[in-house]
């Protein structure tokens, strides 16, 4: 095993089996090594041991309120996108402990309890992601106060990127500037480039673990050719919006929708196979490349806070309403959404609380319930504050859109509302 | 020291399910019993003490002319009435008479119908008296039992979610079945409480703990008929337990409709 | 990839210190001052506050609740929470007496801009228990007496005996305040005025450039007070509003209390008007 380090910045390339070094390296270290898993039917990140719980060969089908695997034999490791998990799965996780009171003689003793959890290594981490945990960062460490236990998790966390060579019908990265290249925030980032990959070093720590593989510095040629598969995808994700601009959005909707938008069965079952017409889930990989089929949706982002915040009375919330359940799936699966409620967990007795952080959302009653009422009685509302502060308010307050373009909130829409189409049903482009 | 609250639990048409998680709750059955006096439960115990109480539990559904008085006679005894379980909130599966011909069941089921009294209808007790809060589910579960009598302890509103299972399965971390396998589930219309179980095991949400706050049905029940499901398998679907709750009762009126 | 993290922790903003309830005093219907004191005697030397701050009072089991700190700045040691009964924390806190634990985070968020006013006239526009968050910088005005112009308190509340620290009025009128009151439903001994308070605008004589307006109480409320005082030429930038929304973290993690671009519990309470400006008319937003 080589132990020496490599400096940040250099690339070289291992065969794919080599990432198994990687891993026992991670673990060796102590880390608690997550990664993409097969679970329930979708790619989550899960804990990952060995590289023979990777999903290799699977491709995930995503459109608005679809998501389906099939299995591909020109499928590599990673050509599956993004799932229902992200990163604030780990950081900012769905349940937290924030205080507990123990009543004693004396009267009550307050603590925080602190983080004893092995530190995370994420493996497989798209740039979409990543983008998601820098925001993240701005909400948790870089405003007035920070959060103890996401600065414990945040600070341990070591990520393996990759960069993707295929994109889902709802991805739109290229149209927030944060993707398909990872360009920030990783330890590690890999191209998968035919039997082997490509990997940059990005930190001292990467530089360090990248060294349990066996493998030699990257010739010219492997680097220039990882750069092109990325480059390659934007253009193509590209491609889809000068379509966009050219086509009503409803039809191209419908024509990737295909028969595969029928709620059938899982991947297994075999009605899964039409799902090779549809454009994105057919081949992977440079052969991929050369077709010309436009990829994603795409978000016209031009003066995008000026459009919704001087649209808040537009008849467009009440026809969304109309469509929206309320049922707060898209703030869940949303990477950046940051919403919480802190409540009390109590024995009957009331000698031991706990106050529990849990996951919330500005689409219950709750979010934004006062003694006097709650604000937002009606779903119209609610989606109005969801999609303007994601995309508007957002930047006042973080700088920063709070969407990534990972499409999450478009596929786990268990009715498939598009925010890009609404987006662009406001800016008056739809037909 | 205060007077502990006075208790009582009474029966209407039910199956008996709901009491038992008041009985099944045995870690916290002896915090409760310490924290409140059980003035009546026939269930527990023969002792039974007469009213007023501070807290009643009803269970099930009014189906005859004598519940249809009863449940008037407990209100007047009871300065806060709980209604525990679809039954008593919805009327419970026992509403499916609502929509069928109840002296045709009557004369197939029973060899001597003239003995048979009951109403055609079965309702919820809101729609007989008021009542001050319902906890859902088929059956109640222990957690938002426990905690209705510790804040009825307190002296606090209970806290009792009204948004979605959905927000139950993300906070579990369970990948919805709706959108990865295409099962229709009612989880985004339903209100939580259950903790989000049955997807959990890859199976649709059935609507045990009744309607959410602002639910949708119209919308989800499109969504799923647009998507290759039929109008029987979702009348089936939103005509279970909560079938006679006001949002699912609608739509499964309409789909009836169109499905016929 | 790591994010730099060196140096000691800092203490957890989720951590409640306790604090003991030292007197309590019933202002009016359903309306109690209580005055802690943190346990902590270090804590509780050092704890500071500016007008308008509020505290989270922390009662285990019950939960936490967002409250105003309504006594003088300038006091060492003790610190006034004039509460009203609305939510469970407050019905709770309500069955507290002398001598009873509590927890206590703070004090969050913005103030009223007693510095950035000086030398002017103020108007101090209030209803109900509006005049908690208010009464820190009317001991403030008090103290600093000359470094302001003329000080109205126009102050309104349902009854007569809705209105919170009818006792000190005399004092703060000896001070130089003048004090308007109005209620909406007035009794035998009521010699006030009836009605709403942006009523209590009618017979102000302001120096409109040199006024200050601040406000607190209903949103409906402050709308109308902003109107009279703009129809009274003062000026937009001299209105400071006091904003309610559901503030469960403080800490502006949690997303609760957003209001368009602002997190009321870290921007707010207190805004100036021209911040809120385009969202006081908005249904709910």
């Amino acid at each position: 095993m080589n132990s020496h380090k490599l400096p940040v910045g250099s690339y070289i390339r291992f065969e794919k089996p080599q990432l198994q070094a990687v891993i026992d390296r991670l673990r060796q270290l102590g880390y608690r090594t997550v990664g993409p898993r097969r679970v329930d039917e979708a790619i989550v990140y899960d804990d990952l041991r060995s590289i023979d719980e990777l999903p290799v060969g699977y491709l995930d089908y995503q459109d608005g309120g679809v998501y389906r695997l099939r299995h591909s034999a020109d499928g590599g490791w990673f050509d599956y996108v993004v799932g229902p998990h992200s990163l604030k799965n780990f950081l900012f996780p769905p349940r937290d402990r924030v205080l507990e009171a123990h009543r004693e003689p004396g009267g009550w003793r307050m603590e925080t309890p602190a983080v004893d959890e092995p530190p995370i290594a994420a493996i497989g981490v798209r740039s979409c992601d990543l983008h998601a945990l820098a925001i993240q960062d701005r909400v948790f460490l870089e405003q007035e106060y920070v959060d103890p236990a996401y600065r414990a998790r945040r600070a341990n966390l070591f990520v393996l990127a990759i960069n993707c060579r295929r994109a889902a019908a709802t991805c739109f990265c290229h149209s927030m500037n944060t993707g398909p290249q990872v360009t920030r925030g990783y330890d590690l980032a890999a191209t998968e480039v035919d039997d082997h990959f490509v990997v940059e070093v990005g930190s001292d720590a990467g530089g360090h673990v990248v060294t349990a593989a066996d493998w030699v510095p990257s010739a010219l040629a492997d680097v220039e050719r990882a750069r092109q598969q990325s480059q390659a995808l934007k253009r193509r994700m590209q491609g889809r919006q000068a379509a966009a601009a050219t086509r009503p959005r409803h039809a191209s909707s419908a024509a990737e929708l295909g028969p595969a938008a029928e709620l059938g069965p899982p991947a297994e079952s075999g009605r899964a196979a039409e799902l090779g017409d549809v454009p994105g889930i057919g081949a992977v990989g440079e052969s991929d490349v050369a077709q010309h089929q436009p990829l994603g949706r795409f978000l016209d982002t031009r003066e995008l806070p000026e459009l919704l915040l001087s649209n808040l009375s537009h008849p467009r919330w009440e026809q969304v309403a109309e469509r929206c359940l309320s049922c707060a799936n898209c703030t869940l699966v949303c990477p950046t959404c940051f919403c919480s409620s802190v409540e009390e967990v109590g024995d009957l007795t009331g000698e031991h609380v706990v106050r529990q952080r849990s996951w919330a959302s500005c689409f219950t009653a709750e979010h934004s319930y006062m003694n006097s009422g709650t604000v937002r009685k009606t779903t119209a509302s609610r989606y109005r504050q969801w999609l303007t502060h994601k995309l508007a308010t957002w930047h006042e307050q973080f700088g920063t859109s709070g969407c990534v373009g990972c499409g999450r909130c478009i596929t786990w829409c268990p009715v498939g509302i598009d925010l890009t189409q609404e987006v662009a049903a406001i800016r008056g482009d739809e037909s | 020291m205060v007077r502990k609250p006075r208790l009582a639990v009474f029966k209407f048409a039910s199956c008996d399910g709901c009491q038992l998680s008041l009985l099944s709750a045995e870690d916290e059955l002896l915090a409760i019993a310490d924290a409140v006096e059980i003035a009546y439960f026939l269930e527990a115990r023969t002792q039974q003490l007469d009213g007023p109480y501070d807290v009643g539990l009803v269970e099930g559904s009014v189906t005859t002319a004598h519940d249809a008085q009863r449940i008037r006679d407990i209100r007047q005894q009871c300065r806060y009435l709980v209604t525990i379980g679809a039954c008593a909130t919805s009327g419970g599966i026992q509403a499916l008479k609502n929509w069928a011909d109840v002296d045709q069941f009557i004369s197939q089921v029973y060899a001597h119908p003239e003995y048979i009294q009951t109403l055609a209808s079965s309702t919820p007790i809101g729609e007989h008296v008021v009542v001050d809060f319902e906890l859902r589910g088929c059956p109640i579960n222990t957690r938002q039992l426990v905690e209705l009598v510790a804040a009825l302890v307190q002296g606090r509103q209970p806290r009792v979610p009204t948004y979605s299972v959905c927000v139950e399965c993300k906070r579990r971390q369970t990948v919805c079945v709706a959108v990865a396998r295409g099962i229709a589930c009612l989880g985004p219309v339903t209100q939580a409480g259950c903790g989000a179980i049955c997807p959990a095991y890859s199976r649709d949400c059935f609507g045990c703990y009744g309607p959410k706050e602002q639910a949708n049905l119209v919308s989800l029940t499109g969504h799923y008929l647009r998507h290759g499901r039929s109008p029987d398998e979702l009348l089936r679907l939103t005509r279970s337990f909560n079938g006679y709750a006001a949002e699912f009762r609608e739509v499964s009126e309409s789909l009836s409709e169109s499905g016929s | 990839m790591s994010t730099a993290a060196p140096g000691a922790a800092p203490a957890s903003p989720w951590l409640a210190h306790t604090a003991r309830i030292r007197s309590l005093k019933p202002e009016a219907p359903g309306i109690t001052t209580y005055e802690l004191a943190l346990d902590d005697a270090g804590l509780a030397e050092r704890f500071r506050f500016r007008p308008g701050q509020f505290n989270m009072l922390y009662l285990p089991g019950c939960g936490e609740a967002a409250i105003s700190i309504s006594s003088d700045p300038e006091r060492r040691g003790l610190i006034g929470h004039t509460v009203r009964v609305a939510g469970n924390v407050t019905q709770a806190l309500a069955r507290l007496q002398v001598g009873d634990q509590l927890g206590l985070r703070g004090p969050f968020g913005s103030s009223w801009p007693v510095d950035a006013v000086r030398g002017q006239d103020v108007v101090i526009a209030c209803g109900g228990v509006g005049l908690a968050p208010l009464r820190p910088a009317i001991y403030h005005l008090i103290r600093h007496r000359q470094d302001y112009g003329r000080v109205f308190l126009l102050y309104g509340a349902r009854s007569p005996h809705d209105l919170l620290y009818t006792d000190e009025f005399d004092q703060w009128r000896a001070a130089g305040i003048e004090v308007e009151m109005t209620v909406d439903l007035g009794n035998s001994d009521w010699q006030g005025h009836i009605g709403v308070v942006p009523i209590l605008f009618y017979r102000l004589r302001l120096k409109a450039p040199r006024t200050c307006v601040l406000t607190c109480g209903p949103e409906i409320m402050m709308r109308f007070v902003i109107f009279e005082a703009l129809a009274r030429k003062v000026a937009k930038e001299n209105i400071y509003i006091s904003m309610e929304r559901n503030m469960n973290c403080a800490l502006s993690f949690c997303g609760h209390c957003q209001l368009g671009p602002a997190f009321v519990c870290k921007d707010g309470p207190v805004f100036p008007y021209r911040a809120m400006e385009p969202y006081l008319n908005l249904e709910e937003f």
